[in-house]
This record gives structure tokens, sequence and C-alpha cells, in this order.
């Protein structure tokens, strides 16, 4: 059998609500990924640490305790740390437009609100993990250039 | 080399590449460079039913371990639904208080469609962590029935964990399951039926051959708790002490490569047979006339096999 997605979910903090957390794990499980899930109440650093033992495409974390604007930043700072920056970083939770705006720019890939359909989070990684095996680099990079000449248009405006 | 000088000082994220493309490609290439810096891990297996503690016994071994400034990895497979083909692999969320430590790399494995209770590339992954500097490697199978014995074709010694709800002396003179164990656990200790089952276990196990020079142990544990683990950790110590002073050590391990190459030989042959052996639409002709009962599966099968060993007769 060839290559399988891997994604890590993971719930950090103190936050004790994993419900969402299962249900994103058995989804992507039947969309056919294999899927790590740490349980609760774990740090940035192991959470980070089973990431790249485990050699992930992907790592989810859950969190609607609030904490999102630390604990995102923290992640992908561990993950620069261990030269671990391809691991797609993505969430779901509690988390206000503002900040969903804010970690996006910060590297975080994607967020997934409540009420989220399951079927969108499984197409959008797949979608990214076929990117990624098509062309890794240049992909991003034309990405980030288009963002950023759209807010130069808008400010001229 | 310096990808395999990072592999062999066990750098974390090296050692993790590794493993994928050893688990995802059929290329054996790194296998092959790597094999002569392996076989100095001893490998310990942990088998049993689902849900008897098997992840929370490697948790608990592998701290055990630590303590004696041990190098660990563990592989803990899990299933991959036969529907999906997806898996959720959850061993680690009984490994956490091994999550940060230096020594520890803990990697999960979904069994891809393999039934013998291990992934078909667990043995191969083993290797990378092998040559990557472990002292031990603890390999947890899935949850098993009676009959996914693989685990004792990787590993020195097998444990086989149970819990009080296991069954009685009939079970446990079933064929399977308890033949290939060297070290008996029973789990959850604290539950109710487990004197009783140590006392049936050992009733069934008097009956059963014994290896010359070593008798069965069976050890109670209460892993959540970390009750019985010292004995459990020095139980296997003294199979391992066992193994080396038999001589069945060496002879265990040659017969284990023996096997291993009698697969890989009959994986080659399997790919080569698709490839160029039967072609799909002579096939078609044949089962077609097979249908008609004008031949016979056998009398095809012998003839296919035997033009095979003709062209080798010839070179």
């Amino acid at each position: 059998m060839g290559k399988k997605i891997r994604v890590l979910v993971g719930k950090p903090g103190l936050d004790g609500h994993d419900r969402g957390a299962k249900v994103v794990a058995a989804a992507l499980r039947d969309a056919g990924m294999e899927v790590i899930y740490t349980g609760l109440h774990q740090t940035c650093e192991s959470i980070v640490e089973a990431a790249v033992q485990e050699d992930v495409d992907v790592i989810g974390l859950s969190i609607l305790s609030g904490a999102h604007m630390t604990i995102f930043s923290k992640v992908l700072n561990l993950l620069k740390k261990r030269h671990a920056t391809q691991i797609l970083v993505i969430g779901g939770g509690i988390i206000p437009l503002e900040d969903m705006k804010k970690l996006e720019k910060m590297g975080v890939g994607k967020l997934f609100g409540p009420g989220t359909p399951t079927t969108e989070i499984v197409d959008w990684i797949n979608e990214c993990a076929f990117a990624k095996t098509e062309q890794p680099k240049t992909k991003r990079v034309k990405a980030k250039k288009s963002r950023k000449i759209k807010v130069r248009r808008k400010r001229k405006k | 080399m310096i990808f395999l000088k990072k592999l062999l000082k066990g750098e974390k994220r090296t050692v993790a590449q590794t493993i994928s493309v050893v688990e995802n490609e059929g290329d054996t290439k790194i296998l092959e460079n790597i094999f002569k810096y392996t076989g100095k891990a001893y490998h310990i297996g942990i088998t049993g039913p689902p849900g008897a503690g098997k992840s929370t016994l490697v948790n608990a071994i592998a701290k055990q371990l630590l303590e004696k400034n041990k190098k660990i990895g563990i592989i803990a497979v899990d299933p991959t639904s036969p529907f999906s083909g997806g898996a959720l692999l959850g061993d680690r969320v009984r490994m956490t208080d091994l999550a940060l430590k230096e020594n520890v790399f803990i990697r999960s494995m979904a069994s891809r469609g393999s039934l013998g209770g291990l992934a078909q590339k667990t043995k191969d992954v083993a290797l990378v962590l092998d040559a990557s500097g472990m002292d031990y490697i603890l390999i947890e199978t899935i949850g098993v029935g009676q009959v996914e014995l693989d685990i004792a074709q990787v590993c020195d010694t097998t444990v086989v964990a149970l819990v009080p709800e296991s069954g009685d002396s009939i079970q446990a003179m079933k064929a399977g399951l308890l033949e290939i164990a060297d070290v008996i656990v029973v789990n959850k200790g604290d539950r109710e039926g487990c004197d009783s089952l140590i006392m049936e276990l050992k009733f069934a196990l008097d009956l059963r051959q014994q290896k010359a020079g070593w008798h069965y142990p069976i050890v109670k544990t209460i892993a959540t708790e970390g009750v019985g683990i010292e004995e459990l950790v020095a139980t296997i110590q003294s199979h391992k002490e066992y193994l080396k002073r038999s001589g069945r050590f060496e002879k265990d391990r040659k017969e284990k490569l023996k096997l291993h190459i009698h697969e890989l030989i009959e994986e080659k042959i399997k790919s080569h047979l698709k490839e160029f052996v039967i072609k799909d639409d002579e096939l078609e002709k044949i089962i077609n006339r097979v249908y008609e009962r004008k031949l016979n599966p056998y009398h095809i099968a012998d003839e296919i096999t035997n033009k095979i060993f003709k062209v080798r007769e010839d070179v």
C-alpha cells in the first residue's frame, strides 16, 4: 500500500472538551487517513514531539478554552525549532473571526469554526496534501504573494 | 552520507522520516544500507486481546527501563479499517508519561490490511529503530484474538497480556495465543476472578510441554498503578538471560532470519507472478475454459508453475 495522509489530532491545554476532536478524528479516519489521537491535556511540546516522531503531514488542534493565540503561536515556533515547518497546522474550536485572520497570517493553515461539515475539513486536507506532493514550495509562495497584492490594492482605493 | 550518520545517532526527525519511507515505499535500499548496524536491540512483544491494557503495560515497562538508562523504541500497531482504509491510532493516549522523554521514540503504525496482528512493515520499522541505537524495542500488536501470532516471529520475548475476564483453563489449552507466550501477564489484577484465572492458567501450562529450562511465569499486574511492573521487567530480563545462557537466543534469531528471507522471496515471486507470468487477457481466456469445466484449476496451476521453473532450469 502507498502513502497515507497522517494527521495528529491534539487537545492542548486544560480544556477537557474532546467531543469535537473525536468527531473530527473519526471523520478523517473514515476518509481513509491515519489519525493519531493523543488524548486530553497535552502540552504544546508533547504535541510537537509526537508530530515529529509520527512524521505526520498535518497537526489538527482543538481549542475551546480561549487560549488559541498563545497555543498556536507556540506550536508554530516549536515546529520551526525542530525544522519541521512542512507539517501543516490547522485547528478548530471557539475562535473569534478576528483571531482566525490573525492566526492564518501567522502561518496556521486553516481554522474551522463550530458547525463546519466534517467533509469540508476532509476535502481541505486532501487538497493540501495533494498540492504538497505536486509542488510544495512554489505553490505556497505564490499564494502568499497574491494575498499581499490584494491587500495593497485595497489600501490604494 | 549525512543522513545515515544522523540516523545512527538517533536524531528523531531523521528516524521518523526514514520510517515513513520504509513504511510507504517498496524500496528496500535504505534497509540494505542500515542492516549491518542492526541486531543489537532486544525485542519485546506485547500482545493480547483488545482492552487488556497492552499500551498501558508498554508505558509502564518503558518507564522501568528508562530508570536503567536504556534507550527505548516503541512501535504500537492499531488496525486499519478494511472499509475506509483509514485508522485511528490511539495507543499514545496511554503513553503520555513517555511523550517528552529524550530516550524514547514512539511510532504508531496502522496494520494496513495485514492479518497477523502487526503491519507488514513492522519488522522493517523495527530495523530502523534498531539501527538508531535503541537498547530495547517494544512492539505492541493490535488487539488480537487467537491466531494473530506474527509478533512471535519478530520478538525475542513475547509477553501475552490477559485480563481476569479472559476465560478458563479450556481457553488456555486451545492452540494459539498462549503458545507463543514466554511471559504471561494477568493485568487489571484488582478485578474479581484474577486469582482463579492465574490458577487455571498454571494448571493449563503444566499440561504443556515445557521448553527446556524455562517455565512459563505468570505475573499479576495493575498497569495503571504500576503494581507488579518491577516483577514483570525482572521476569523479561530473566527470560533474556535464559535465552542467552541456553544458546536459544542465537538459534531463535537465525530461525527468524531464515523466515524473513523466505518471506522476502515469496513476496518477490508474488509480485513477479502478477507482473510477468500471468497476463490478464490470457488469464481471462483460461478462466472461461475453467468455468466451462474444460480445464481444471489444479492442472493450470501446475502448468504455469512448471513453466516458471523450466525457465530457471534452462539458465
